[in-house]
């Protein structure tokens, strides 16, 4: 086979991102140090990832990166950046991610920011400080994303970048903000620093305020880490239910943040505060959160008592800790974040499926969120539409527009291709994971099934019943986690720049 | 007054015969034939060379003429041309372009690329057609002070409810004059027994409301209200701004395009409007989009003949009204004679434009009835006027026969004009002047 794709080029650049990531590494360092637990392990990790990353620079001294070399760099990126994230797990040997399989589906669910675990016991007990730090920041450096950052510091990829950009970047297509690319990516990483900031100055000043006695500076380091990519790891096993209403409260605007087309933030930092409210992707994202927040706020409220089945918080009847509980997790599943305010499974029947639906919603393009994204929704539902007009007008010219701009045909097709192939994906992994789990014995309903595919492949995290909020992933068998892994991934970079690679005719003419 | 006037395409030609009965004319051509025949068509001086050179515009003495017309087809020539002159000398300039966009850039700001007055024939054109289809029945509509008063024609049929009725009778609107009667090639000043007859056509000015209601009452059985349903066939420059004219009024029009590509191009631009792509002659297309329905049918294609023929299969399947671009002068009066309600020529457009520059200071705006037989004028009454302090009474008798007072405005507010209203400096006066007297009747204002 005559390969033309100038592969060395994209693992040489690859390579060199992995090398960077040893920067990355110092910050759980440096946590170790400070509580004298994990030294060994991210010292290990670093030459890891210092070692890996040169070797696979030396294929390529000089790499051009041409748009086909682009797609395999990006994919080949995430993979690397997961493999290279599993190392800590693996060195500090904690609790049940110290295997292989566990190692790397946590790290892709850090870097895809997924949120969905496999650990046993999320503790300081079983595990150190730095390790547990090293999971949330996982999730920061995956949520504006490792090649947008690495497209912001590394000049050899600014060429290429906006394709690089674009293979990554969550949405169809991406909006210059700058006329340079790595300028672009600059502005999009400090809209997204600044953000994280802010959060934990709000969250640590409630801990100081006495609002908020479990957000430590430990944890106000932690949630921000983890709020804005979108991601929901949280180093408490009881995620957000572990803290007071009113942090719950403000995470609920990070949340929405975060699921927000960044664009849109350095718009109204220019003052062009008419771009945000005008936007219609932002409109109906907003008209999504607020209509699923409302239906499950109601829901919870008349909702059967749950106090009676274990829970001690009482939902039903109390108008604030409905309306809380219901927003919380109304813009935790639609914005893909995951976090939990409180463990959903024992919600009333119809108040869970308003959430599966909201699986399926998934945040803005150009946000940190996973899923199908409302912008996709908004040009199926405007197509649709124009389906039905030119069944009774034949001739008519209809294109679909977005914010008075009318889409090109082929980015149509684009969205169509990727709608379908991602409900054929889901439903695929979902039949997958129903044959592996029976194939071990394990006791799978439909709706786990379903839910771990949907949740893996959006970028989600929990699930339903054994993988819900307060459950974990680790009970599949290793082939399920790795397929897992790979819908992560394939879900994380939106199909069709992986899939691409999967074609014999990207590799040949 | 000397003009000169680049290009002597069918515009340029146009404009140049209107101008030569009272102005000294050079027309400037790259074209020898053209040259040629106008040389002997037309009492002009008619210069072989290209507008926008120096040397050219130095030959035809640019800084002695008082204003250059550059009215080629090309837009950037003649913008190219306004500006070469300028260099010259303080020429008045007006350029005639087809882009919008070029105007639109000329509004910002006026006097850019060294054009004083800068005319669309497309967007003047479908202006025109917009106005026309507001007013069911009307022929020809114009507005004058910022759209106080309105000035239209109306065609009377056999069967109209004031065929046969003297003006008294006809004229039951408060604010409204009966301005003239065009009777075959006559143009008659009616009194109040004068009998309007069948195949007149009358030239009312007014206010818009009694000018409305004048059009609804001659034409009982359509509707009332504006035109709602209305299918612009060809999408050109004159289709396209006819559709985004009537998309800013509220209405969502159908526009038909045959090309593919530039259908999908309206498509983008034009949100309120529904872009069919298809042959308007389809007969089967023109059904299953119940075309008969329309309450108006508007053919802009290039061609004179396919308009006439949109037009008249539009109406023979039932459609309300009819409106066709004509290209070719000659036309209009053959259209409207065989059944398209309104026959629109973009040259005659252009023309009333730039006639507004070649008369008299103080002329705000101008309508041209039928071709050239009479005008349309809204003066600014000044120290000169006779009507300066006049009763209407008082000034007609200054007046040639040939003219009437049709409205004043006075602070914005419509005033109707009677025999003993009293006409003050700074009122605007719009007045129906019979060709002949024209000049006579300008100076006089």
């Amino acid at each position: 086979m005559n390969i033309r794709v100038d592969w060395r080029a994209s693992v040489s650049l690859v390579g060199t991102v992995v090398k960077y990531l040893a920067v990355a590494l110092l910050l759980p360092l440096a946590t170790a140090v400070w509580y004298g637990d994990g030294l060994v392990t991210f010292g290990a990790s670093i030459l890891v990832a210092v070692a890996l990353g040169t070797a696979m620079e030396r294929l390529d001294a000089d790499p051009d990166l041409g748009a086909r070399e682009g797609f395999l760099m990006v994919g080949l990126t995430w993979l690397a950046v997961a493999v290279v994230g599993a190392v800590p797990y693996l060195i500090a040997g904690e609790g049940s991610v110290a295997v292989p399989t566990a190692a790397l589906f946590e790290s892709m669910s850090g870097f895809t920011t997924t949120g969905a675990t496999v650990m046993a016991d999320i503790s300081f007990d079983t595990h150190s400080r730095a390790l547990l730090l090293w999971r949330q920041q996982t999730q920061w450096l995956g949520g504006m994303g490792i090649v947008v950052l690495a497209v912001a510091i590394l000049p050899e990829l600014s060429v290429g970048g906006a394709q690089l950009m674009d293979a990554e970047a969550p949405g169809p297509g991406i909006e210059k903000l700058t006329p340079r690319i790595a300028e672009t990516a600059r502005v999009l990483w400090l809209v997204y620093l600044g953000f994280t900031v802010v959060e934990f100055f709000l969250l640590y000043g409630l801990h100081l305020a006495g609002y908020a006695p479990e957000m430590t500076f430990y944890n106000a380091v932690a949630h921000p880490l983890t709020t804005m990519p979108t991601g929901g790891f949280s180093p408490e096993a009881r995620s957000i239910e572990a803290f007071s209403a009113v942090v719950q409260w403000v995470i609920i605007p990070f949340m929405v943040a975060a699921g927000t087309n960044f664009a849109l933030f350095w718009h109204v930092l220019r003052g062009e505060t008419s771009n945000l409210f005008g936007d219609s992707e932002f409109r109906t994202y907003a008209g999504a959160i607020g209509v699923v927040s409302a239906v499950g706020a109601a829901l919870l409220f008349v909702g059967p008592n749950l106090v009676g089945q274990g829970n001690p918080f009482p939902v039903a009847g109390d108008l604030e800790a409905s309306l809380r509980h219901a927003t919380f997790q109304a813009v935790s599943i639609v914005t893909t974040t995951g976090y939990a305010s409180m463990d959903f499974e024992v919600w009333s029947g119809p108040a869970q499926y308003v959430l599966v639906f909201a699986m399926f919603i998934g945040g803005s393009a150009g946000s940190t969120g996973g899923g199908i994204k409302i912008v996709r929704w908004l040009v199926i539902v405007k197509s649709i539409r124009r389906e039905l007009f030119t069944t009774v007008h034949p001739e008519a010219v209809r294109p679909v527009r977005l914010g008075g701009r009318a889409l090109d045909e082929r980015a149509l097709r684009g969205i169509y291709a990727f709608t379908l192939l991602y409900f054929a994906l889901f439903l695929v992994g979902a039949l997958l994971l129903a044959v592996d789990a029976a194939r071990v014995g394990l006791d799978l309903a439909v709706i786990e099934a379903v839910t771990a595919s949907a949740a893996t492949l959006g970028n989600i995290g929990p699930g339903l019943g054994m993988v819900g909020p307060m459950g974990s992933y680790l009970d599949f068998p290793a082939t399920s986690k790795l397929l897992m892994v790979g819908l992560m991934w394939v879900g994380r970079l939106e199909i069709i720049p992986v899939l691409v690679l999967l074609t014999s005719g990207y590799w040949r003419s | 007054m000397r003009v000169i006037v680049i290009g002597a395409g069918e515009v340029g030609s146009s404009i140049a015969a209107s101008l030569s009965e009272s102005h000294d004319v050079v027309v400037v051509d790259q074209d020898p034939e053209r040259v040629e025949s106008l040389t002997y068509d037309l009492d002009v001086l008619a210069v072989e060379g290209d507008g926008t050179s120096l040397e050219t515009l130095e030959e035809v003495r640019v800084t002695d003429a008082d204003m250059l017309i550059a009215s080629t087809d090309i837009d950037e020539t003649n913008i190219v041309a306004c500006a070469t002159a300028k260099t010259l000398g303080d020429v008045f300039t007006i350029a005639r372009v087809k882009k919008t966009s070029l105007l639109r850039t000329w509004e910002r700001s006026k006097g850019v690329f060294g054009v004083d007055f800068m005319v669309s024939v497309n967007l003047q054109t479908a202006e025109s057609i917009v106005r026309i289809a507001g007013l069911p029945g009307a022929q020809d509509v114009d507005t004058f002070a910022d759209g106080t008063v309105r000035m239209a024609e109306f065609g009377i049929d056999p069967d109209s409810p004031i065929a046969d009725q003297t003006v008294k009778e006809a004229d039951r609107f408060e604010s409204l004059t009966f301005a003239a009667i065009l009777r075959d090639d006559d143009v008659t000043i009616p009194t109040g027994d004068t009998v309007i007859e069948a195949g007149d056509r009358v030239v009312v000015i007014g206010s818009p409301e009694s000018v409305r209601g004048f059009a609804a009452s001659l034409t009982p059985n359509t509707t009332l209200h504006e035109a709602n349903e209305v299918v612009i066939v060809g999408g050109g420059e004159i289709g396209y701004q006819t559709a985004r004219l009537f998309e800013e009024r509220g209405v969502a029009p159908r526009l038909v395009e045959h090309d593919p590509d530039r259908a999908r191009e309206l498509a983008e631009d034009l949100p309120g409007t529904v872009v069919l792509e298809s042959d308007a002659t389809d007969r089967e297309f023109l059904d299953r989009e119940h075309v008969d329905e329309a309450d108006l049918v508007v053919a802009t294609l290039d061609s004179d003949e396919k308009n006439l023929l949109v037009s008249l299969l539009a109406s023979r399947i039932g459609c309300a009204r009819t409106v066709a671009v004509v290209n070719t002068g000659e036309y209009v009066d053959l259209f409207e004679a065989v059944g398209v309600d309104v026959a629109v020529n973009p040259r005659e457009v252009t023309a009333e434009e730039i006639t507004r520059f070649t008369h008299e200071e103080g002329t705000e705006n101008v309508a041209i009835i039928e071709g050239d037989r009479a005008e349309v004028l809204e003066v600014e009454v000044d120290e000169e006027s006779v009507l300066r302090d006049a009763t209407i009474r008082e000034a007609a008798a200054e007046f040639p026969e040939g003219v009437v007072v049709g409205a004043i405005t006075r602070d914005g507010e419509f005033v109707t004009p009677r025999g003993d209203t009293v006409v003050h400096q700074g009122d605007h006066v719009i007045v129906f002047v019979e060709a002949e007297v024209l000049d006579e009747v300008a100076s006089l204002l």
